[in-house]
This record gives structure tokens, sequence and C-alpha cells, in this order.
């Protein structure tokens, strides 16, 4: 009879030999092979104690960074909203007043900022987008929550600390790149 | 009635028709850009150079070409005239620098600009211009001026088009500002400060092609591209009051003129319509207006869909530019 496709197989129904009739040679392959797994490298980290380092080019939470001299770098220019393709990001301008030029970089800053973390796709257009140098995904995890509205990211938590700032340099783009 | 030749294209035009007039009776592919000349503005135009052209035959009479690229908005066409505008590598290479001359003193400061997205600036330099800039020196800088409840100067962004002057000279009773100085200092003042509160000053917003003079009751409200521009009117004393309000939700952000496919408004407003009427319940709202599909303002926008049943297969086109 022709065979119905190309893989199949004949079944051999052929009788043990005396030696493979005892299966101890078989139990002892097996055992060596589970014992040679002792003295390999472990592919398993102790999480959360242990951290595996991401990839330089992960994408995670956002971060709106401030310059060297502390001052938040966004002047709430758009782009990056426009750019979103899953529309996550929203904003609100406000002008710098006199005495805030310490805060502030430009005459306009962002009194609003919300990300959507539900909606974020963490494609970083936002951050190709950026002009100001001020947006950037980073390798931290977004921590679940309890709530939907906690998910929407404000400056309170994307605005990076002046005493503890996040390192971006991995992100950063070379000129001409 | 003379018949001139643009990038090959013929037409007949009036008499006294300048080329770049009679570039735009042809249409858009073969119109020179321009930053200064503005149609409904008597005098205006010859400042900016950008809407450069070579004149490779100058007549029938005269057949020898002009040696020089000349300001299609100040030229007027002659019987048999030729002119190469984007068919000449010579004109977009001498435009080029044009754009660069206007940068050289032009901050960059789109993200925070409120003209940013409507800018004739951006869009010049985008298709016209330069991808870097070889200016190494510091840009001007300026005193801040205040121009009263209404208007925002920024001079650094001023490209000294004089349109504004010009609005002020022709629409109002009487101009309380003008360019001082000359040359590189030259700025926009009003020497001593007064407030600008003419009924048809705000106009001056509308046809500034830069950041220079902006609404001061939008400042910083949102960026242009996330308003949605709605066609809408009113009855006024004073103008048409034909106008586009700018919504944002449920919001009128901003009034300005209505603009044309140049970029220039086609009636001017008054005042009153343009800063003191933001209410819906101040306007018959006439529908949304269009916008070209590249333009940014467009982005994020949908328009509503048809009931399928409403149009037959044969209607279905794709988008066309509006």
């Amino acid at each position: 009879m022709q065979a119905l496709t190309k893989r199949s197989k004949l079944v051999s129904n052929k009788k043990l030999s005396f030696i493979e009739k005892l299966y101890l040679p078989a139990i002892l392959g097996g055992l060596k092979i589970t014992l040679q797994h002792f003295f390999k490298k472990k592919v398993t980290l102790k999480y959360p104690e242990v951290k595996r380092e991401f990839a330089p080019v992960y994408r995670g939470m956002h971060v709106l960074k401030r310059d060297e001299a502390g001052r938040e770098n966004c002047t709430a220019c758009g782009l990056c909203a426009v750019a979103c393709p899953a529309e996550a990001i929203t904003m609100e301008a406000a002008e710098r007043m006199d005495g805030e030029e310490g805060l502030y970089r430009e005459e306009k800053y962002a009194a609003k900022y919300e990300i959507n973390m539900l909606r974020c796709i963490y494609c970083g257009l936002c951050e190709e987008a950026c002009p100001k140098d001020a947006i950037y995904l980073t390798d931290r995890i977004v921590d679940s929550e309890y709530t939907r509205e906690g998910f929407i990211y404000g400056k309170d938590i994307l605005v990076e600390k002046v005493d503890d700032r996040i390192d971006i340099t991995k992100r950063k783009k070379k000129k001409g790149e | 009635m003379p018949k001139v030749t643009i990038d090959g294209k013929t037409i007949e035009v009036p008499q006294g028709t300048t080329i770049l007039q009679a570039a735009r009776m042809i249409g858009e592919e073969v119109t020179p850009p321009a930053m200064c000349y503005y149609t409904s503005l008597k005098t205006s135009g010859g400042y900016c150079r950008t809407c450069i052209v070579k004149v490779s035959k100058m007549s029938e009479a005269n057949p020898n070409p002009i040696p020089k690229p000349v300001a299609s908005c100040r030229t007027n066409c002659e019987e048999g005239m030729e002119v190469m505008n984007y068919t000449s590598p010579e004109i977009i290479e001498a435009r080029k620098g044009v754009v660069e001359f206007l940068l050289a003193n032009h901050p960059l400061d789109c993200p925070i600009c409120d003209q940013a997205g409507e800018c004739h600036l951006q869009d010049l330099s985008y298709e016209h211009g330069s991808d870097d800039t070889r200016y190494e020196f510091e840009r001007r800088k300026f005193k801040k001026i205040d121009l009263g409840p209404f208007i925002q100067l920024h001079m650094t962004r001023c490209i000294l088009c004089y349109r504004c002057v010009k609005v002020a000279d022709q629409l109002t009773d009487h101009r309380v500002h003008g360019v001082l100085n000359r040359g590189e200092v030259s700025e926009i003042s009003t020497y001593i400060t007064t407030a600008i509160d003419n009924d048809f000053s705000g106009n001056m917003i509308d046809v500034c092609p830069v950041g220079a003079l902006t609404d001061k009751t939008f400042r910083f409200k949102s960026r242009v591209w996330f308003t949605n521009p709605v066609s809408a009117h009113r009855d006024c004393e004073k103008c048409c009051g034909k106008v586009t309000l700018w919504y944002k939700g449920d919001d009128v952000l901003r009034v300005t003129a209505r603009k044309d496919k140049w970029g220039e408004a086609e009636e001017f407003i008054c005042n009153d319509c343009r800063f003191e009427k933001k209410q819906t319940l101040d306007w018959t709202i006439e529908g949304p207006a269009k916008i070209s599909r590249h333009s940014v303002i467009s982005a994020n926008h949908y328009e509503k869909m048809v009931e399928p049943s409403l149009f037959k297969l044969n209607d279905i086109k794709p988008f066309e530019d509006q």
C-alpha cells in the first residue's frame, strides 16, 4: 500500500535482547544524565534576592529626567503624546513663574503629565520623539495595582528624584544613530 | 493677457499679475513658498526672498534670461515669459541658503512655541532647508516688551516679514508698533511701551508666519494638534464673524480667522470675536474645519464614519488632500 505521508515509519516489533531485558543499563544511563546536571551551571535565579540584568534594549517603566542642575527637562511640547500609538500620554502645560528657574529648565513646563500604564505598549516611540532628552524607558518593572486608576502614573512617580537618579546611559542614542 | 510658463505649465493671466500669483493659479506643485507676501495686504512681499525663481526667458520681445534669481512676489508676468522654480537645481540650492539665513537667528524653541504645528517657518525649513545648522554664534537676545493683554511678542522668533506692520497700517486706524533699528539689530517694538488694543490688532497673530506674535489668551494652553478646529460664525457688527474655533473637549481654547490653502486668512476678524467670545453659545457651529491630511493637526483626529448604506460603492475614493 502506498504510504499516506512521507514521514510515516514502519513499527518494528523486534524482540529485546537479554541485556536489554535486564533494564539496568538503561536505568544507569538515565541516572548518569541526572547526575551530570548537578554539576552544570544553573539556569534559574533566586528572584527576588538575585535579579537578572536586562538587555540594554529592554523597555520598561518610563522616567522623566532632570538635568545636572536638577531641573526638569520636560517642556510639555506634546511630541511624545502625538507619537504615542496607544494614546497613553496626556499632559497640561504651565508657564514658569519668576523664582522657579531652579525647578524647570525652560519657560514652559508640564504641570500635569500622566501615562496610562495599561494603555502603554512600551514601544519607546515617546523616547524617540522627545526633543529635550526628557523621557526614557528604563529597566524598571511596573508594579501591580489593586485598581485601574492606580496605573495612571503622574509626575510624582515618573519624575526622577533629585537625590535618586535613574541611569539611562545605556539607552541614550549616540549622535547619528 | 500675458501667457506665462512656470515649470513647463502655461497659463494666461491678467496684466499686472505677479509670477507668484500666476503660480498659485496653476497649483501647489509649481508655487514657491512665501513667508512675507500676503495677498490681502498691499505692498507686502519682497523681504524674505524665499519665493525666488529663475526667469529663463524674460518675454517674447526680449528672450534673454534674467541673470539673477528674482523675487516672484514682486515681479510681474510678461508675454511669453518662462519661469523655472522646482525644475531649477540652482533655485533649490539658493532657497536652501535663504532658509539657512532665516534660521540663523531663529531660536530652536519649537517645543515651547505655541505656533509649532502651524508654523510656516517649520514647514519651510522642513521642505526647503537643510537638516543641519552651520551657525555657531550666539543668537539674538531682546528685552521683553509687553504688548498688552492679548498679544504676546517673542522678538527672538521674528523673521522681519513686516506683515504685522502692514496689518496695523491697513486694518487699524493708527499704528503704534513698528520695526526699530536696522540690519541685524532691527526689532518689532512699540518704542514707548504701549498696549496694542485696536479692534483689529489681533489679526497680527494670524498673519505672523512664525511664533513671534501669538495669542496671549491661548498661551501654553494646549499644543495646536491636541485641539479640534471647527468652523463657526456669528453676527458681528465689526467684522464678517466667520472664524475657526479650536476646541479641546468642550472648551473653546482659541478663535482664529479661517485660513485658505496658502495659510492666509480668508477674512480678517475683530478682537471681540477673537478674544472675548469663547463660549460655544456665542457661535453658530457649521462643522469641522478641513485640515490637510499631512498636517500634524490632523494627527489623532478621526472623522465620523458615514453610514455604509448612505454611499454607493462607486463613490468611495482614496483619501484626498483638502
